[in-house]
């Protein structure tokens, strides 16, 4: 939790009241700022996280959008163009993909096929992860492959803080950013100090300081990997827990000098492990931080299958906390 | 000429003057690019519309200093007609730092921030959405301004242009769609890849307003883009224009045009809108050789000079590569 407020100014909310709460304080603060989405009006959300927002700020700032996922985002790019900050919400990582061409050949090349003479301000929001039983085409973690685009920046909000606090810092930047919810973090509960503010969005945090070992995550999995830490505790090792916080730019720094420190390093990530941010980070620590390492870099990443309807495949499927315990003790040994 | 609909006040010699005057301009830049092409001075694709002048020249003069441009991969004609500097669009096309992009575009993305030109898109459809949120959001701010998007009838076949025309439409956006009908998405004839060819039709359907221009003459499209963006300044909604056309040259360079006949491109080329603005001004005595020789003769200078501009022009340095992939610093 911040340190910017007291136990007494806190307040019980869940992750979804606290991304909700974001929207609301940039649509109060800037009138360029606008949101637009399947459903995100009357609906409320297809999370519930524009919940109300129709009837504080009416038709033109909470814009339902018909199912048109490239329509909608390219409006979203032209209006960040020509002197709007508009919040597009895309329902799913899995539907952002019939908007790929919009995102990858629009809102990413803008700026450098114009010399830097345009600039395209938007903020996409989705969710992404699994963990609801919504089989193949709800379920995917694909922010890593939007890492892999230079123009976006990518970001990963796992608490309270973050999620409210990123989404400002990411409307006053001048690109595109993509922010990733994961799907199970919408009803987490926790205190957010009411003077939570701006969060940088090119900064990893440490959630657990440890000295033996570090534990690098992002987004849904980190509540694993916190859990797996509590687990080594017990064993008498302690872990680093590395938040990502933000895929695009990676925060090399940080990386870097928490695997220096502990020598050991696995990388939880709920995409799959070919291609995955997980073997870029494995990488650049491979990089620059060889000489560092008492062991191999090691991966809990998902299974390299669709995400299955049943709930114990489903499971099977996604990094799980034996798994990361039993990589976090392989590097140990 | 179909002038009965053209506003008379309009047609005056200078007005004339001016629209054939560009399309000169823009016909021997174009094959100046073409001549450049093979000498390998200019690389990558070079997409001409050489024949489909009258479209973009027709535009632009019904366009205010404060309407966006979003254009396509062939869209040197467009910024031409619309005021980049022919040094700054020759530059872009050898890919020099002097560019209007930079150099960093080439000749399928030419931007210009001053003019407005929001820039040459290449893939087909992308861009029809992004010109509905241009409009938005000048729409949201209270602004009057119009956007004119430019595309190929290809387009039509691209869902974008759907999903395009249906929210421009459901929520009543400035925009000017100019549907450049020449008939063949590169090498595919409209009737082997659209149920309905009649692509106006399709616009119509969203309830956007449209009508269809010949498309290779230069003063029925300048009428209808003036009616068209009067009706959008008045209502604050879409509309469309199927402006028939034809392209002379080749889609790209490396285009060998298995997928049309000689006789066809030699039937259209005399519907040629340059040669058919001359002669019409010259039965009404509008005009003399000695205008057209004048013309050429000042447009052949402009394009030399700007050729011998791109030629001098440095080279960005390398080290500056990964510049313009995010905001920088104001230096």
């Amino acid at each position: 939790m911040s340190d910017t407020g007291t136990a007494e100014s806190a307040l019980e909310t869940t992750y979804r009241e606290a991304a909700r709460a974001g929207i609301r304080d940039a649509l109060l603060r800037d009138p360029r700022v606008f949101l637009m989405g399947e459903d995100v009006g009357r609906y409320g959300g297809c999370y519930g996280v524009s919940k109300g927002l129709l009837e504080e700020f009416g038709p033109e700032r909470i814009r339902d959008t018909p199912l048109s996922e490239s329509g909608f985002t390219g409006i979203g790019i032209g209006a960040a163009m020509n002197g709007m900050r508009p919040i597009v919400e895309i329902m799913t990582v899995n539907f952002a993909l019939l908007a790929l061409d919009q995102i990858v050949n629009n809102a990413a090349t803008i700026r450098h096929m114009s010399g830097g003479q345009f600039g395209v301000p938007l903020v996409i929001r989705m969710a992404t992860g699994a963990g609801r039983q919504l089989a193949a085409q709800h379920s995917h973690s694909l922010e890593g492959w939007f890492a892999h685009i230079p123009g976006l920046k990518v970001l990963t909000p796992a608490t309270l803080e973050d999620v409210r606090g990123m989404l400002w810092t990411a409307l006053e930047d001048p690109d595109p950013v993509l922010i990733f919810e994961h799907v199970l973090l919408y009803n987490m509960t926790g205190r957010l100090p009411s003077g939570a503010g701006a969060v940088p969005i090119d900064k990893a945090a440490i959630r657990r300081e440890g000295k033996d070992i570090t534990l690098i995550t992002y987004g849904g999995s980190l509540y694993k990997t916190l859990e797996a830490a509590r687990a080594l505790a017990a064993e008498r090792v302690e872990a680093e827990v590395l938040d990502l916080r933000t895929l695009r730019p990676l925060d090399d720094a940080a990386i870097i000098a928490s695997v220096s420190k502990t020598r050991r390093a696995v990388i939880v990530d709920e995409g799959w492990r070919s291609g995955s941010i997980a073997a870029e980070i494995s990488a650049r620590i491979m990089e620059r931080a060889f000489w560092s390492l008492d062991a191999p870099v090691g991966r809990v990443c998902s299974a390299e299958v669709p995400i299955p309807y049943p709930r114990h495949l489903e499971e099977a499927a996604l990094p799980q906390v034996p798994a990361i315990l039993a990589a976090a003790r392989e590097t140990l040994k | 000429m179909t002038v009965a609909s053209s506003p008379k006040l309009r047609l005056s010699r200078e007005t004339l003057l001016k629209l054939l005057r560009e399309m000169i301009r823009i016909r021997r830049f174009e094959e100046k690019c073409a001549e450049l092409y093979q000498v390998e001075k200019i690389r990558g694709f070079l997409h001409l519309a050489i024949g489909e002048e009258a479209i973009c020249t027709g535009v632009m003069p019904a366009l205010g200093p404060q309407d966006a441009i979003v254009a396509t991969y062939r869209e040197h004609g467009h910024a031409l007609a619309r005021g980049v500097p022919m040094p700054a669009v020759m530059a872009e096309m050898y890919g020099k730092h002097s560019g209007c992009a930079l150099g960093r575009g080439g000749s399928m993305h030419l931007f210009s921030a001053r003019e407005r030109f929001y820039g040459g898109y290449a893939i087909v459809g992308g861009s029809l959405p992004l010109a509905a949120g241009l409009a938005l959001a000048d729409k949201m701010q209270g602004k009057k301004n119009v956007t004119a998007c430019f595309f190929g009838e290809g387009a039509a076949a691209e869902g974008e242009f759907h999903e395009a025309m249906n929210l421009a439409a459901l929520w009543k956006l400035p925009v000017l769609f100019v549907c450049e009908n020449n008939l063949y998405a590169m090498g595919t004839r409209l009737d082997l890849s659209e149920s309905e060819t009649d692509i106006h039709k399709k616009a119509e359907s969203y309830r956007v307003r449209s009508e269809v221009v010949d498309g290779m003459d230069v003063i029925a499209v300048e009428a209808a883009a003036m009616r068209a963006i009067a009706a959008i300044r008045e209502s604050n909604e879409p509309y469309f224009l199927e402006c028939r056309t034809y392209r002379f040259r080749a889609h790209s360079m490396f285009d060998p045009q298995l997928y049309r006949t000689r006789v066809e491109v030699e039937e259209w080329k005399k519907r040629d809108p340059i040669p058919r603005l001359v002669e019409w001004m010259t039965s009404a005595n509008m005009l003399h050789q000695s205008d057209v020789d004048a013309i050429e003769r000042a447009v052949a200078a402009e394009i030399d000079a700007a050729v011998a501009s791109a030629e001098a022009a440095p080279w960005e340095p390398v080290e500056e590569l990964t510049r313009h992939v995010y905001a920088e610093p104001q230096r």
